[in-house]
């Protein structure tokens, strides 16, 4: 246009680029130093709150979470494992359908159907066969539960491109209203179902929380191979980055996408089935209380890394039995745990930023030459 | 990095050393751990809160508290935890499904008192450290619904409503035994002046959702019930009654700051006498009662004070009927007062010992009285009986 003057192009004060692949351990001390920044708010808020000085509320946070594990009491340090496996199984099974960008959102209703399948066959078949061939009855059929659920929404979204977020968050409400029939049928209208002792998953060395954990440190392991060294696991990758890719290098698009689905929807049912079979031997709506989407988290922020989900649910499990327990030492609401879990995680989502973008400020009054 | 990695592991190492030092060696003073289902943000729950404060300070004990504990395994951590970490000598769980996982733990740790509200298995089961309590809240019921009835009789006095129409509302929970032996003595109290009055029940399926109860209050309203009452834990009833201008009989507590123009009277279950009382008997060395059950003697079945707009004379009713029911003269289950298909009831079987099969075990009729909390505190009136109308049922 006639304008003519060229206006000398300013610098902003701060601005964004995008980095490099950043060394490793450079990331680890980022995300470390979020969570550190982030238990230092808690602790302000915490003292804040309770009147509480610092070094208090963070002793009754590991209290709470781990208890007195240097007098020998170690009950709590194995309900923290207990916990932790519990939502790392979960969090596992949702892995593998994120990494193919299939939104499984459906963890709670798949674990929670695989917990049902173990209940009715602990109660109906209890009694009526050796408890060996039960408990593989049992789980056989909390696995077969799981992936049904499971492969219901894989199967619509390979073939009809339904919407797999809404059709998984549906099945979630189907498998809670089958669990609270189920109660009532059972239960004779007293809401309960009574602990049962047949089929329950057998207790080593005196620990009913072993046997869990190491079943679930096992799959940990086993997945962490399937998705780094297996052909499956290629294939779920390259599925994830690009369907198109896939097909034209001759993968089979709808079939990965049922296969992956059956086995996270298998694994959602092993999570019921160790919360059913191995620890509650009863179940009601709430038995997996809300950690199925935990664990959506927990896989994301671990990077789909089954290790690295480990340390983050250890993390998630700490911050609320902790918080938890300061709630109840200071008669503060419920809500409290909520409120400190969301401050870590938000500073943890929120680091993530800084690894993958530089935040440059413009240096000097000129600027803009360099 | 593995520097940085030491120095956290060292810090949070020398932090939980302190958690240590903080409440080792304090085992002068006897300390009693309490297991809530909720928070104070439900009124079931604030009530047992409140309550163990009190009794707490009362005693000069020291409470150490775990809320929001779910009906799971987590009940048994609960324990373990106020027992282990914090030495607890006492403890106490306020939720009918704790029941079999606190049973758990007193099998696991014979030498720790366990005191559970609402629950049934204590009578039947062999631990010794096991104990039931719960209190015959259907005598407080029973009162409450003497003044309904007396403020029907003044409706019906003043031309309000013809006496066929004492038509009473109530809003319940769930249809299982504890919600039917709550309204049924209410409704009996309500009968007992007067006669000629029905009764319409609506569930909602849930001991706490506002919208819900406000919903189902609304609607007995507009189906021509002149009174409401219910046996659920919001203030959802309360304020459809207070909207509606209809009066309100509560539960859990008084309602009048909230709804002055409507409110009449509320029971509630006082905890405060058996949380002294298992407090005490563990202090002296005493064993506690199987099944406790708490009544209008011992101030575990409370009423509040009237509301302003109660019928007159209902004042002096009340303090009869009270000494009556004191001194058994009255019988809020006398089978003379009801009929359940135009018959008067003989026998009846409840289903009070446990099993998982729920049988009818026990006959619960003994010279024409269905006695309630008799065989066990937790409530086994679930008989429908002539002149109330169950509109829906909702098991839960």
């Amino acid at each position: 246009m006639a304008d003519t003057t060229v206006k000398k192009h300013r610098e902003p004060l701060l601005h964004i680029a995008k980095r490099d692949d950043m060394v490793w351990w450079k990331a680890c001390l980022i995300r470390l130093s979020a969570i550190l920044l982030a238990l230092l708010l808690v602790g302000i808020i915490s003292s804040l709150l309770t009147g509480e000085g610092f070094g208090g509320v963070y002793s009754i946070m590991l209290r709470g979470a781990f208890g007195r594990i240097f007098q020998g009491k170690t009950s709590l340090l194995w309900r923290f494992f207990q916990q932790t496996a519990i939502l790392l199984c979960l969090s596992l099974a949702v892995t593998p359908a994120f990494k193919m960008r299939f939104w499984n959102c459906g963890a709670e209703g798949q674990a929670l159907i695989g917990g049902l399948a173990a209940m009715v066959c602990m109660m109906k078949l209890g009694g009526k066969m050796p408890e060996w061939l039960l408990i593989v009855v049992i789980v056989v059929f909390s696995c077969l539960a799981g992936a049904v659920w499971g492969v219901i929404p894989a199967l619509f979204k390979a073939h009809y491109k339904t919407n797999e977020t809404l059709f998984t968050l549906m099945m979630n409400y189907v498998a809670t209203q089958i669990v609270a029939y189920y109660v009532y049928l059972t239960g004779k209208g007293s809401g309960i179902i009574q602990p049962v002792s047949t089929g329950n998953l057998p207790v080593i060395a005196g620990l009913p929380y072993l046997l869990n954990i190491l079943i679930v440190c096992v799959l940990m392991v086993v997945l962490f191979v399937y998705l780094k060294y297996s052909k499956h696991g290629y294939e779920i990758a390259v599925v994830g980055e690009s369907q198109n890719t896939a097909r034209y290098i001759g993968i089979r698009v709808k079939k990965v996408i049922i296969r992956t689905m059956l086995l996270s929807g298998a694994l959602c049912g092993v999570a019921g089935l160790l919360l059913v079979a191995g620890t509650d031997h009863s179940i009601n709506t709430n038995t997996v209380g809300g950690q199925g989407f935990t664990a959506i988290m927990v896989s994301w922020l671990g990077h789909f890394n089954p290790f690295v989900m480990a340390l983050i649910s250890g993390l998630v499990v700490f911050l609320r039995s902790g918080a938890g327990k300061v709630a109840d030492s200071f008669f503060l609401n419920g809500s409290f745990a909520d409120i400190v879990s969301g401050v870590v995680i938000l500073f943890l989502v929120g680091c993530e930023f800084f690894i993958r973008y530089s935040v440059k400020i413009r240096r000097g009054k000129k600027g803009g030459n360099a | 990095m593995k520097k940085i990695l030491a120095l956290v592991l060292a810090t949070l190492m020398a932090l939980s050393l302190v958690a240590c030092g903080n409440t080792a060696g304090d085992k002068s003073d006897l300390k009693v751990g309490f297991i809530f289902l909720h928070d104070e943000n439900s009124t079931y729950d604030k009530n047992f809160i409140d309550a163990a404060v009190e009794a707490c300070k009362n005693m000069g004990v020291t409470m150490v508290q775990k809320t929001q504990i779910p009906e799971s395994n987590a009940a048994y951590d609960a324990a373990v935890e106020l027992i282990e970490v914090e030495e607890c000598d006492i403890i106490f769980a306020d939720s009918f499904g704790h029941e079999s996982f606190l049973m758990k733990a007193a099998e696991k740790y014979p030498d720790v008192e366990f005191c559970h509200a609402t629950g049934t298995q204590a009578h039947t089961s062999e631990l010794k450290n096991f104990h039931n309590a719960f209190a015959s809240i259907y005598q407080g019921r029973y009162m409450a619904g003497v003044v309904a009835g007396m403020k029907l009789n003044e409706m019906i006095k003043n031309g309000k409503i013809t006496a066929d129409k004492a038509k009473m509302g109530y809003v319940g929970a769930f249809t299982f035994a504890e919600v039917m032996s709550g309204y049924t003595s209410f409704y009996l109290g309500a009968k007992s002046v007067c006669p000629t009055v029905t009764m319409d029940v609506k569930f909602t399926g849930s001991w706490y959702d506002e919208q819900l109860e406000k919903q189902a209050a609304q609607a007995l309203i507009d189906g021509g019930c002149v009174l409401i009452s219910q046996h659920a834990d919001s203030m959802g009833s309360p304020t459809a009654c207070e909207n509606a201008g209809v009066p309100n009989v509560s539960y859990n507590g008084s309602t009048a700051a909230a709804c002055p123009e409507t409110f009449l009277i509320s029971s509630r279950i006082n905890w405060v006498p058996y949380f002294e009382y298992m407090i005490t008997q563990v202090k002296s060395g005493k064993s506690i009662d199987v099944d406790w059950t708490g009544t209008l003697e011992n101030g575990a079945v409370a009423l509040t004070d009237l509301g302003k707009n109660v019928a007159n004379g209902t004042k002096e009713k009340l303090a009869e009927v009270e000494a009556g029911l004191k001194d058994g003269s009255i019988n809020v289950f006398d089978t003379k007062n009801f009929t359940v298909k135009g018959e008067t009831l003989t026998s009846y079987k409840a289903d009070v010992d446990f099993d998982a099969e729920y049988t009818k075990d026990t006959e619960v009729i003994e010279n024409g009285v269905f006695y309630e909390s008799k065989h066990r505190s937790g409530p086994y009136f679930d008989i429908e009986i002539d002149g109330i109308t169950l509109l829906d049922r909702n098991y839960g």
